[in-house]
């Protein structure tokens, strides 16, 4: 019987502690899932030795990309539309509430401002399309990434502002950066980095 | 197919008497196969959608602009201490002193790079001036170069402990020391 028996079972993989294994990985990805932010921009961060973690809130965060385009972004809605109400002051552009909505959540705007608003009533298909080209003018005769670190100063006082830039962004776009913020009188700041692969010590 | 009865699939074919009398003995098996599959399939999302990495930062402090109406005089330093880095495309030119200094050139190599001149340099001064920390980088960087550049530089800075250290833009006396070294490396070769 036992003989008989053998032949005809199929045999059966006891699932059970696969099945543990997979819930406890996966809760423990739930619970510590942040999910990636929206970035206009594609950013390959470079590598250092400083492990610092970056603060969750009141950044300000100067993107740049591997092609030297500045991109503005603050992590707050509140703060992001108190800038724009300023824009609006400063520049006497009119937005609608729905182009103001768009802005309190884009994470990061590289337009200037004179085409702000024609870029907040794009569908967002067009809009990653025109982020493609677009940078926000920081030379010295229209330096309008001051304006955008003004507005969020007198937004949000107690913002720190941090670059995160391309590995391969050209120096001279970071060296206008740092400029304009030597000329606003911030002369402390963070640059954005990923922890070295331990390599260097 | 999901909850299979496993086990003794022949067993009810010697009487139906026994069969019934077995039934509470055997014990039903679910099949786990669609709960893994949903299971991995969760899981692999979470992975990919997570940031493990939070990103760190390096505090960076750039001296303040003088201005004119500041009436501040530039600090005055013996020009044995004083040491030039002008950081290019992955490499750094670098010179000792004020006075018709002689330039080199290194790279970012952990071994034989910019970060042996430094410690090199750091024993000298020490040497000559008692303390080691009395040694000062000058940072200069050229429009080669690229922000990885700049960010391994003051890396090496951190790395090294060299708390003295300034940013300062290139001259043009430099940019033509520069061209001139290339010219002769170039007629050396």
């Amino acid at each position: 019987m036992a003989k008989f028996k053998a032949k005809k079972q199929n045999i059966a993989i006891d699932m059970t502690p696969m099945v543990d294994l997979a819930f406890l990985l996966i809760t423990f990805f739930m619970l510590t899932v942040k999910f990636r932010a929206q970035e206009a921009i594609q950013v390959d961060i470079p590598s250092s030795i400083a492990d610092t973690p970056l603060p969750a809130q009141n950044i300000l965060l100067i993107s740049v990309s591997s092609d030297g385009r500045v991109f503005f972004g603050v992590d707050s809605k509140h703060t992001r539309l108190s800038i724009l109400e300023k824009i609006k002051e400063r520049y006497g552009y009119n937005f609608t509430e729905k182009e103001a909505h768009i802005f309190s959540v884009l994470a990061e705007v590289g337009v200037p401002f004179e085409q702000l608003k024609a870029y907040l009533s794009l569908s967002e298909p067009e809009r990653k399309a025109m982020d493609k080209r677009v940078s926000i003018p920081t030379d010295s005769t229209n330096n309008q990434l001051k304006q955008w670190i003004l507005f969020a100063r007198y937004s949000n006082p107690q913002i720190r502002i941090a670059i995160r830039a391309d590995e391969k962004a050209p120096y001279p776009v970071i060296a206008r950066i740092i400029e304009t913020l030597k000329e606003q009188k911030v002369h402390r700041f963070n640059l954005i980095t990923t922890l070295e692969a331990q390599s260097k010590s | 197919m999901a909850a299979e009865v496993g086990g003794d699939s022949g067993a009810p074919k010697k009487g139906k008497k026994k069969g019934k009398a077995r039934k509470p003995k055997k014990r039903p098996r679910i099949d786990m196969t669609p709960m893994v599959d949903l299971g991995f399939l969760l899981l692999t999302f979470f992975v990919l959608t997570t940031t493990m990495s939070t990103p760190n930062t390096m505090p960076v402090v750039v001296p303040p602009k003088i201005t004119e109406k500041d009436e501040v005089e530039p600090p005055k330093i013996a020009e044995g201490k004083v040491i030039t880095l002008l950081v290019g495309r992955a490499k750094v030119y670098y010179y000792v002193g004020v006075e018709k200094p002689e330039l080199f050139q290194t790279t970012f190599s952990p071994k034989s790079g910019i970060r042996k001149v430094l410690l090199d340099r750091r024993q000298k001064v020490a040497q000559r001036y008692g303390k080691a920390d009395e040694m000062i980088v000058i940072i200069k960087m050229l429009d080669e170069a690229q922000y990885k550049d700049f960010v391994d530089i003051l890396d090496e800075m951190a790395i090294i402990q060299q708390k003295k250290y300034a940013l300062v833009d290139i001259t043009p006396e430099e940019k033509s020391m520069i061209e001139d070294y290339k010219k002769s490396i170039a007629t050396r070769s």
